[in-house]
């Protein structure tokens, strides 16, 4: 049983490698107030915008970057690195799809994401962003009648300068951590979506994400608000061309839930893994943190992570208001030379607020996957809990599952409650499968996604037949 | 604090009668110490309780010198009752007295092994500080095939003498073939503010047997760590008892390789503290090679202002085929100011393993105080018998039923 050979051997295509041939607009290369003025201005914002951002980089240049992960990476060049581009045609603002250049259009139909109403994804509203812009967003008159807003950053900025003002940075202040504080400084675009009081939102709302451009980091910046008694499904893809090099991903997502609102996130990040040597790839070190302001709020993420050579995140929630509920469902999949260290933190803040984690890794080939998680309760979250679930799962001895929870209880009257195992597929479940008449890959297939049930259960409808698809081919060639 | 300790330290070379050779190795730890100090929070091991801080905090005058020219008095109304046993007197820093008088005198070997280079590799600061400042090594061997008859009980004692006094132990065991080692660690320290440090290194041949206990249960004020390296060799099996109750600080380190197939370690702690009590396990148990098996279960009960911490880390190399590796830690508590916190951390690079951890905490449940009241108890006598059970649980798992009892009186369990 050699996996280590068959999986060099048949590699795995990664079907969204290709680039699209564009001429595209720069900011000068490296980190400077400069440069951070030049985005400010391409983007034509308000001095209350520029000062956000100003303020962050005084901040970030007192900062380290953090070195207490698990997969360690080379020194990134700050300096060396692209903070805006974006496609030449996106510069005088297109009105409708029609003005928009063909060859976005084109993209975003190979990746299966049709930008034209006609062709729409059954009730999915689309906010496509490439590389530092958001090149088009669909479905914005339907949800105009609703009340929703739904748009680009820049979009939110110009016109909803109030509740940007209001959300923007209470969640994931500017002096937050080294990563987030950097998104603060020069982030570019991103989606912005506002639920009002009352509504349920009627379709599914997403981004995709699409890096294009070399030596450039995409930094983008989602921000989320769910009034009273609001609902709202998000989701969020990714994906980038195949490159050497690697590329620095940082995003900042807020998300925040007023009274009895509700917010679903789910992501299925498919960034380029680097190849089959560990070569490439986007480094996705993202921050992403919701926070149950009101009572009786809840905040949901799943996740599915397939992509990036290495992933460093831990969607979290504040658990601020009573009676508020979070929840963290993930499925981090790692092969040949990708690395992940994510998790989540639920902080317990009000009282009889309620967590649960389950989280599912996989590892295979040379890679290495991390569980880090945090559950802190509070001693005025009284009557509080917390379930906690991380198994993993390893394929072949050449890589490596950890876990790692941090667990605080300052509350005699809450539960926390943890468990985690970690084992490989036994030989009586693959037995049983070939004996039916399945082949070994097809018997592993089967028995991941039995693994990865609780999660994927989670997804809405479309992005859970893709998301099991890409369970799949991620583990390709890893069963010897 | 770097001038104090090297004036402590000139003192000491100057009462005592070390060689030119031992204050060269000493000087050499004592740099190391005054280079990385007392570890704090920065240092992941040491996040959830800090140290330096600790020490700060409750020990201001802390001197580290200790007068080694003088011997202390044995007070023999401490010593453990109802129990044949060989004793190790350790009193204010010294080793007073080292009794083996149950066993065959050929089969155990006393060595000092203070004029030896002592050096240990591994991160902890606290480990210079014990080189630095100690007064006398001591190795023991126990030879092939022999079982001592009778436990070993460390008395770990002070007596009013010594005052805000850092207080260094050191001992190295080691277990030849096939023989076996009971040792329990007593502690009864009759004065307050002394930060003791104890470090032990245990060598488990083929086929040895070592069984630990510590039993910290009279309430004091003083602070402790105590740090147990452990080295296993085929087919051998360590199992350590912590009971972690009197001190006002006391931090339990344990690390055990399993270095020889079908090796076993054992590690099981009770937490019982009250008022203002911070204590903490830290465990690291290395699975090496294939066919070894670890099993851990730390429980807690905390009262009023006290905070409990359990580090447990499983580790399982990519040659460690087939490691069984089990870790749980609950958690009472019993006040609103009560905290328990706890780290189970599994890192595994071997595929073909059974690793699980569990934590769970919360409060005494309700569900069964009520049964227990509608059968006649009152709500006092029903805690009572819950913390009891839930206790026992732990105590049930020593290996040795005459130790067991022993434990059982002193913790105070109805069985």
């Amino acid at each position: 049983m050699d996996t280590r050979e068959k999986d060099i051997e048949k590699l795995k295509d990664y079907k969204y490698g290709f680039t699209t041939d564009i001429e595209n607009i720069k900011a000068p290369k490296g980190l400077n107030e400069d440069v951070i003025k030049f985005i400010s201005n391409i983007k034509k914002e308000p001095k209350w915008m520029l000062d956000f951002r100003l303020k962050a980089y005084q901040r970030l240049k007192l900062l380290k970057e953090p070195n207490w992960q698990k997969p360690k990476y080379p020194k990134i060049d700050y300096q060396d690195l692209y903070y805006y581009s974006a496609p030449k045609s996106m510069q005088d603002k297109p009105k409708s799809l029609d003005e928009l250049d063909p060859k976005l259009l084109e993209t975003y139909k190979k990746l299966g994401i049709p930008l034209q109403e006609q062709a729409r994804l059954n009730g999915i509203a689309v906010d496509a962003v490439f590389d530092s812009v958001s090149v088009a967003t669909t479905f914005k008159g339907e949800l105009t009648k609703h009340g929703i807003i739904f748009c680009s950053m820049s979009e939110a900025i110009e016109k909803h300068p109030d509740l940007v003002k209001k959300y923007l940075g209470t969640v994931i202040p500017v002096t937050d951590h080294f990563f987030a504080t950097l998104n603060s400084a020069v982030f570019t675009d991103g989606s912005f979506v506002y639920i009002p009081e009352g509504v349920k939102c009627p379709m599914e709302l997403s981004t995709y994400f699409r890096i294009n451009a070399s030596e450039t980091g995409q930094f983008e910046r989602t921000l989320i608000i769910a009034d009273k008694e609001s609902y709202v499904s998000y989701l969020e893809g990714c994906t980038a061309p195949m490159r050497d090099e690697n590329q620095l991903h940082a995003a900042n997502v807020e998300l925040i839930a007023l009274d009895d609102a509700e917010i679903k996130y789910s992501t299925v990040q498919n960034w380029y893994p680097g190849d089959e040597n560990g070569k490439g790839g986007i480094y996705n070190f993202v921050t992403k943190r919701g926070l149950c302001k009101g009572k009786n709020s809840k905040i949901s993420w799943t996740q599915v992570e397939t992509g990036s050579a290495i992933t460093w995140k831990y969607p979290s929630c504040i658990l601020k208001g009573d009676n508020s509920i979070g929840e963290f469902y993930s499925i981090a999949i790692t092969n040949n030379h990708q690395k992940a260290d994510t998790g989540t933190k639920m902080i317990h803040l009000g009282r009889n607020t309620k967590s649960k984690i389950i989280s599912k890794g996989i590892s295979a080939g040379f890679s290495d996957m991390t569980y880090r998680g945090l559950v802190d309760i509070n001693s005025k979250a009284k009557n509080s809990s917390n379930y906690t679930q991380c198994d993993s799962l390893l394929m072949g001895n050449k890589c490596g599952a950890h876990t790692v929870p941090y667990i605080k209880n300052k509350n005699y009257d809450s539960n926390i409650a943890h468990e985690a195992t970690t084992s490989k597929i036994s030989e009586e479940q693959l037995h049983y499968c070939q004996q039916r008449g399945l082949d070994p890959e097809e018997a592993v297939g089967l028995i991941v996604n039995g693994f990865c049930k609780e999660v994927l259960q989670q997804l809405p409808m479309e992005f859970a037949v893709e998301a099991q698809k890409l369970v799949g081919i991620s583990l390709e060639g890893s069963v010897g | 604090m770097s001038e104090q300790l090297q004036s402590d330290f000139d003192k000491l070379v100057k009462t005592s009668k070390f060689s030119s050779e031992e204050i060269k190795f000493k000087k050499n730890f004592l740099n190391n110490f005054i280079k990385n100090g007392f570890p704090n929070r920065k240092q992941e091991d040491w996040k959830f309780l800090d140290i330096s801080q600790i020490i700060k905090k409750n020990i201001s005058d802390l001197s580290f010198f200790n007068d080694y020219s003088q011997s202390n008095k044995i007070d023999l109304s401490v010593l453990v009752d109802g129990l044949e046993h060989n004793k190790i007197i350790f009193i204010n820093g010294k080793i007073e007295k080292i009794d083996f008088n149950f066993e065959d005198q050929n089969k155990i070997e006393i060595i000092d092994e203070t004029k030896k280079d002592i050096s240990f590799d591994y991160e902890n600061s606290l480990i210079d500080l014990n080189s630095a400042f100690i007064d006398k090594i001591f190795k023991i061997l126990i030879k092939k095939n022999y079982s001592l008859k009778k436990p070993l009980i460390i008395y770990h004692l002070t007596n009013d003498k010594i005052k805000s006094t850092n207080i260094n132990l050191r001992l190295d065991f080691e277990l030849g073939e096939n023989s076996c080692l009971k040792l329990i660690d007593y502690f009864a320290n009759t004065t307050a503010k002394n930060f003791i440090n104890i470090f032990y290194n245990f060598n488990l041949e083929k086929d040895s047997i070592l069984k630990n206990y510590k039993i910290d249960k009279f309430r004091n004020n003083n602070l402790k760590y105590s740090f147990n390296n452990i080295e296993q060799d085929n087919n051998s099996v360590s199992e350590t008892f912590v009971l972690s109750a009197g001190s006002d600080y006391f931090k339990n380190e344990i690390n055990c390789n399993l270095n020889g197939e079908y090796s076993s370690a054992f590690i099981n702690g009770i937490f019982s503290l009250k008022e203002n009590q911070q204590h903490e396990i830290r465990t690291t148990i290395n699975h090496l090679v294939e066919n070894t098996k670890s099993y851990q279960l730390i429980k807690s009960v905390l009262g009023k202002n006290s905070k409990s911490a359990y580090q447990g880390r499983i580790f399982v190399n990519s040659k460690a085929q087939k490691t069984d590796g089990y870790q749980l830690s609950k958690a009472i508590l019993l006040d609103e100011t009560s905290e328990f916190n706890a780290k189970p951390e599994l890192e595994i690079y071997a595929d073909d393993v059974k690793c699980s951890h569990g934590s769970a905490s919360g409060s005494l449940d309700e569900n069964s105080i009520f049964y227990l009241m509608s059968r006649g108890l009152n709500y006092q006598q029903s805690k009572e018998l819950l913390i009891n059970g839930f206790l026992m649980e732990v105590v049930e798992k020593i290996t040795d039923v005459e130790i067991k009892n022993l434990i059982t009186n002193i913790i105070g369990l109805k069985q």
